[in-house]
């Protein structure tokens, strides 16, 4: 379980540098897969059975089989460091502390592809990230693995870093498109899909830093080896990022399988909770998937123990269950307050939506202040089913995904944690003069509600 | 009432020219538009953190489009001020993991030293304090950006050494 294949390298000194990099073997899958057919490639990452790692989970190999190659027209890959949702910071830490491991991905995919002009895409406030890569990719230029004809194979690619202005939606694919076309980040309408109509009306493939940086193992040691990492359709190893509650937050590369239960509570990895506070909720993949409450955390509603896989920890679907998404793992404990947390994601969607559709736009803002009545003690009963309905008429109408991430977090709060609002809502001098740093645990003022 | 008509000096120098080349080479011809975003980070980076309408339209005769799509740009992101903002501004995040960690008291407590409200500036025009939405450092919270960089871990201390060393000068915003 304590294998790593991306992270393996992150502790040698100097490892950010292409000569360390470069001495430490790095580069050696591109020497091989520039002796490859480029189709070769794309067959190991579709048995590798790697899944996109910014959230969907999208098979990454039949994604690439989807390029137009028949167009004729240049095909381009585009990496998503995007990176905006909240608890996610995996992409950061690979790209820090490691770039020339994303520089080397580029390459091998870019060939898959036939790509000869690729980018990444990172978001603005990652600024100092931005410059760290475009020193690398100097780097590697210089070193003869980017331009023109990379080491006498024929193969040209060029590889720029191109940073966006601060916007979470330019983290779906189509907003990220137009954002590196230089205009607004609204998401197209699909069909057509960026691997006909992308990059310029190129055909273009968009993957997150991690699948891309998953890439150089697979060519060295085969889609077969890799698929041999992790359990079942969970194939590999996977980055989470751990922030909230626990007593080390942080990046961890995990061989997916482990138990939530193992994951959180051991030395190697979270260490339990802070101050050995009572675990109260758990957010798996970012702040856009439902929150699961204490009781379904470590089990699934069968009872089964839940595991750090795509399927175990969506069994259930949402009723019981949630996504592992990208990999935010947002620990809270009892002292949290749910409906102030909610509002808070609220608030992030509202401001964050790109306003083309209505139904995100509107409700976004209606959720935002629906819950900030309710978290500030002037809620009344039906304003719970309000949300609920607000909620369910965004899921699913809206062009891109950023409408349902808005709308998961209320309906899991609702289902989940329904009598905390209600408390908000009953005792509302309770709620006005309470410090939200010391809050009262929920647990301990529940019994209220019997009166 | 809150003052609009805001001056602002425009200076393209040769060393940004040539940045801004560098930028726009890394798009085929034809396609200079899509180096608009880096572009305006550089040249707000140039310009005391903020672009004008001038200066905005400077920037569509650059990259030879027009003025609009420019400001269309920089109204959806809010990487780029619209108006004066202090010279070191202070973006604390306040999204869930943060604002779990006290974010919130971070701020206050910022504003508070600094005498100044949430998205203002001082006096001397050397600070402004805003809060922002998740930027991706939740395992390190509390946190705010200055500049290019990150600093994580905050505490009420860290505040008062990071604004002095601001005044003192001892603080790189960019990472050139």
């Amino acid at each position: 379980m304590g294998r790593k294949i991306l992270l393996d390298k992150i502790n040698i000194p100097g490892i950010k540098t292409y000569e360390v990099y470069r001495q430490n073997g790095g580069y050696a899958s591109v020497e091989k897969a520039l002796k490859m057919e480029p189709d070769a490639i794309t067959e190991e990452v579709k048995t590798s059975g790697l899944r996109g790692r910014g959230g969907a989970g999208f098979p990454v190999g039949l994604k690439w089989s989807f390029i137009d190659k028949k167009s004729g027209n240049p095909r381009h890959l585009v990496c998503n460091a995007d990176e905006s949702e909240p608890g996610t910071f995996k992409d950061r830490y690979l790209m820090e502390y490691i770039p020339h491991l994303l520089i080397e991905g580029m390459i091998v995919s870019s060939f898959a592809l036939g790509a000869n002009l690729s980018y990444i895409y990172i978001r603005g406030e990652y600024m100092w990230v931005f410059k760290t890569l475009e020193r690398a990719i100097k780097e590697a230029y210089a070193a003869g693995w980017l331009g023109k004809n990379i080491k006498g194979t024929g193969y040209d690619l060029d590889l720029h870093v191109h940073c966006g202005g601060g916007a979470y939606i330019c983290g779906e694919e189509t907003a990220l498109i137009e954002s590196l076309e230089g205009k607004r980040g609204n998401p197209r309408i699909k069909p057509p899909f960026p691997a006909v109509k992308g990059l310029w009306q190129n055909p273009t493939v968009v993957n997150n830093v991690e699948s891309i940086a998953s890439v150089p193992w697979i060519v060295l040691n085969s889609g077969e080896e890799y698929s041999k990492i992790g359990l079942g359709r969970s194939t590999g190893t996977k980055l989470f990022s751990v922030s909230g509650h626990v007593k080390k937050p942080g990046v961890y590369e995990i061989e997916m399988g482990m138990t939530v239960e193992e994951f959180m509570n051991s030395d190697e990895y979270c260490g339990g909770m802070i101050d050995d506070r009572p675990l109260k909720g758990l957010i798996p993949g970012g702040s856009s998937v439902p929150i699961l409450p204490n009781n379904l955390i470590f089990k699934t509603a069968n009872g089964e123990d839940r595991l750090m896989t795509y399927e175990s920890l969506s069994d259930g679907g949402f009723a019981t269950g949630s996504s592992l998404g990208s990999g935010g793992f947002i620990v809270y404990n009892d002292t949290a307050c749910i409906v102030r947390n909610t509002w808070n994601f609220s608030r992030f969607y509202h401001h964050e939506s790109c306003g083309q559709c209505s139904p995100c736009r509107e409700g976004t803002g209606w959720m935002e202040k629906v819950l900030w009545r309710i978290e500030n003690g002037e809620g009344r009963m039906e304003d719970i089913d309000l949300l609920w309905d607000i909620q369910s008429k965004i899921e699913g109408n809206t062009i891109c995904p950023l409408g349902d991430a808005a709308a998961w977090p209320v309906a899991a709060a609702i289902r989940h944690f329904r009598d905390e609002f209600e408390y908000h809502i009953r005792f509302p001098e309770r709620i006005k003069n309470r410090d939200h740093f010391t809050n009262e645990p929920f647990e301990k003022v529940k019994h209220l509600l019997k009166s | 009432m809150e003052k609009t008509n805001y001056k602002q000096d425009i200076n393209i120098t040769p060393e940004l020219m040539a940045r801004i080349n560098e930028l726009i080479s890394h798009y085929p011809e034809g396609k200079q538009k899509s180096a608009l975003l880096p572009v305006l980070h550089e040249v707000q980076d140039a310009h005391d953190n903020w672009l004008s309408l001038e200066l905005q339209t400077k920037v569509a005769e650059i990259l030879n489009i027009k003025p609009i799509e420019v400001f269309e740009v920089t109204t959806f992101y809010t990487m780029f001020n619209q108006k004066p903002m202090g010279k070191y501004m202070l973006e604390f995040c306040s999204t869930s993991c943060c604002a779990i960690n006290k974010a919130e008291d971070m701020m206050d407590y910022a504003c508070e030293k600094l005498n100044i409200k949430p998205g203002q500036i001082t006096a001397d025009g050397m600070f402004s304090v805003v809060g922002v939405q998740c930027l991706g450092a939740c395992g390190y919270a509390p946190m705010l950006q200055l500049g290019d960089f990150y600093h994580e871990h905050l505490t009420k201390e860290k505040i008062d050494l990071l604004i002095d060393d601001c005044k003192a000068g001892k603080i790189t915003l960019h990472d050139k």
